[in-house]
């Protein structure tokens, strides 16, 4: 089964496809600077990635592995990164 | 430079063994200064090619795009373009960590317009070796459109071959004009896509993962035991700075010592010999005093940066922090102001944004540094009873104790007011690579410490220096005069702003001697203790706290004394940090916020204390 999620919202161990990236913020230019630094860190479409560790307090920020790389993020930055979810590792 | 010089400058992403390569092709024969008007460094060697051929190589600041968003990556953007007229490259190295290859090869597709001759270094090629990663070095190196050339910077492989591929472009390749632009999201990924093709049709994935980092990072980034274990790691920490540090403290104290009275002895007593031993030498130990600590700290710092763990520290205090409107990497700096508000002040420069470097810089200077210590020391012996509390708790720990306390917590306070009412909604976006775990090569760490530590102390010493002067030209000047029976410094221009400043201070508790102890003081917080000794005529104050502490407990009420303490937990008591303040923010507006807002906090937390105290009889 497939389903769509928002990076924000994925729990650890949950993984998948990189559907679409966006920035979510109110200002327009951190909405283009937050995008474009997204996809710098190799964040884009296509891309396989999984949460691998979650921070210790409100499961913030997020450590995802992406292609084999290691980012930390905070959840609210990645509200826009819409995650097609695989594999039956998908936790709970 | 010379026209015959050829310049290289390093680029790449950062994690990629970049200052590795650097230390390698340069050894010891390096200069680290700053770029003029800010406060990136300059890291250059002269080197010569296997022929003899001189070279400058430039380690530039690590970045994932010439779009630069820090002022450590315009540098790297505008030495790259050719903009810093002192830094102009004739061939670009772009150094690639050969295990992590995705980034840097987008970065290699905006290097590649900007049309300089380029060549790739894919560095910790043993490791890609040994995970059974297969590079296609020849496809490659026609795909991004540059030689490649492997290395191992750890251990000087391949740096002459790198060498000599730098000349060979250099031969064959003419610079073309920039046709390098900001590239817009759409072009980021259009690049990703390229990026992805070459690595996909030259690399395959390697057969032998590295599963040791994420063995190690399930326990290190375990959210209770991930924590437990940072916690741990600062204690031991803390142990080793105050413990590891104080033989190295107290051969300085000695040796300076020795050397202010061998002086004292040789020169004739007088003004010149009192602005020698007074001034000069006591003054620059009072910061060289720190140098042991400091290097304790550092070592620290650089390993646990080397072995990859303090992007994961970041990472676990991240929420912490942010809670108080810091930015995650803001806890390095604010440990080291635990030693000394200079480093930490000087290590705000891996904060990216402006503001959370700013806010950062602000609030270094409330953690407890040691120079406070010896001040509350004295203020704890002379009016903290020597007590016992619920059978385990020393009182006098629990002061201290509450001290350090009323530092992190003002700083945290003080951060948060900044950022939500200041500043706010400030945007600073949390991204970080957490890169491999590796085991720190000595070398290197030896090399970086001791360049941490030149730079501490012509910072320090070319701030404190003058100052030292002014202060004890202001202690000094004009002399008793004849028949007088007060300490020389009641007579002094000291003594005079004390004396005018005392109906000020009154309402906080503070007596003339006090504040007129309050004006050496500001060269450095310690420098308050034997300033009280001065007045209070007990010789040789420093070595003899039981002595002063006695007489304090007897001239000063306990509101008085806890007042004191907390004037010294906020006031800026420290014209050495003020001065780094200025350099670092290169502007005389923060420093003087800074100054006004700390004094401001201390004279309330100061008023508040003692008119408590007082309306509790203890006055």
């Amino acid at each position: 089964m497939t389903e769509i999620i928002r990076l924000s919202q994925a729990r650890r161990g949950q993984g998948g496809q990189i559907q679409s990236v966006e920035a979510l913020e109110d200002n327009p230019v951190d909405r283009m600077e937050l995008e474009r630094r997204l996809l710098e860190f190799g964040l884009v479409e296509g891309a396989r990635l999984s949460v691998i560790h979650e921070g210790p307090i409100g499961r913030d920020p997020v450590v995802v592995d992406v292609e084999g790389m290691r980012i930390a993020l905070r959840r609210h930055e990645v509200r826009g990164l819409i995650l097609r979810l695989e594999g039956a590792d998908a936790a709970e | 430079m010379s026209d015959t010089t050829v310049t290289v400058a390093l680029v790449g992403n950062p994690n990629s063994g970049k200052t590795a390569l650097f230390n390698g092709l340069t050894g010891s024969r390096q200069k680290v200064a700053n770029y003029a008007g800010v406060t990136v460094e300059r890291k250059a060697g002269a080197i010569k090619a296997p022929d003899g051929t001189p070279m400058t190589v430039l380690d530039l600041p690590g970045t994932y795009s010439l779009r630069a968003r820090s002022p450590d990556e315009v540098i790297t953007r505008d030495v790259v373009l050719g903009r810093r007229p002192e830094d102009v490259p004739d061939v670009l190295v772009v150094v690639a960590d050969a295990t992590n290859l995705r980034l840097v090869l987008r970065l290699a597709l905006e290097i590649k317009a900007v049309g300089l001759p380029a060549v790739m270094a894919l560095n910790m090629y043993d490791i890609a070796e040994r995970q059974g990663l297969r590079i296609d070095l020849e496809g490659l190196s026609k795909a991004i459109g540059m030689p490649v050339v492997t290395t191992v910077a750890t251990r000087r492989r391949g740096l002459d071959e790198l060498l000599v591929a730098v000349q060979g472009v250099l031969a064959s390749k003419t610079a073309l004009a920039s046709t390098w632009h900001e590239p817009d999201a759409g072009e980021i990924r259009q690049a990703h896509r390229e990026a992805g093709r070459i690595l996909s049709a030259h690399v395959r994935p390697p057969e032998r993962p590295d599963t040791l980092t994420g063995k190690v990072d399930s326990v290190l980034l375990h959210p209770v035991a991930g924590l437990l274990i940072l916690l741990g790691l600062l204690f031991i920490m803390f142990q080793a700075v105050f413990s590891w540090a104080a033989p190295g403290m107290d051969a300085i104290e000695m040796a300076l010592g020795a050397l202010g009275g061998a002086v004292a002895g040789i020169m004739p007593d007088g003004l010149l010999q009192s602005l020698v031993v007074d001034g000069l030498i006591s003054g620059v130990g009072s910061v060289l005093v720190f140098l042991p600590q400091i290097l304790v700290l550092f070592l620290f710092i650089l390993l646990l940066e080397d072995f990859g763990y303090m992007a994961r520290a970041a990472f676990l205090m991240d929420r912490i922090m942010g809670g108080a409107g810091l930015h995650g990497r803001a806890f390095i700096p604010l440990l080291s102001s635990f030693a000394c508000a200079i480093p930490g002040v000087m290590s705000a420069r891996v904060i990216d944004s402006r503001r959370d470097r700013l806010t950062t810089i602000m609030v270094a200077p409330l953690m407890t540094c040691s120079a406070r210590i010896p001040v509350y020391t004295l203020i704890i012996a002379a009016f903290i009873p020597r007590e016992t509390l619920w059978g385990w708790v020393e009182l006098q720990g629990l002061v201290m104790f509450g001290l350090y306390a009323a530092g992190i917590i003002s700083a945290l306070v003080v951060s948060f007011v900044i950022r939500k009412v200041f500043w706010r909604g400030a945007f600073e976006p949390f991204m970080m690579e957490l890169p491999a775990y590796k085991m720190p090569d000595p070398g290197s760490v030896a090399l970086n410490l001791w360049q941490r530590a030149r730079i501490f102390l012509e910072r320090a010493g070319r701030i404190i220096l003058p100052l030292m002067v002014v202060v004890w030209a202001l202690s000094t000047f004009p002399g008793p005069p004849p028949g007088a029976t007060g300490a020389a410094i009641d007579y002094s221009l000291a003594g005079m702003i004390g004396r005018a400043l005392e109906p000020i201070f009154a309402p906080i508790g503070f007596n003339w001697q006090m504040v007129v102890a309050l004006v050496p003081g500001m060269a450095a917080r310690e420098v308050a203790v034997a300033a009280l000794g001065t007045v209070y005529a007990v010789a040789d104050a420093e070595s003899a706290v039981g002595t002063l502490a006695g007489v304090l407990s007897v001239q000063w009420s306990l509101a008085t004394g806890l007042a004191f303490l907390a004037w010294y937990v906020f006031a800026p008591q420290c014209v050495a940090t003020l001065g780094v303040v200025k350099r670092e923010t290169n502007s005389w507006k923060w420093m003087w916020v800074m100054v006004v807002y700390m004094f401001a906090l201390a004279y309330l937390a100061a008023f508040v204390v003692y008119r408590l105290a007082v309306a509790f009889g203890l006055g």
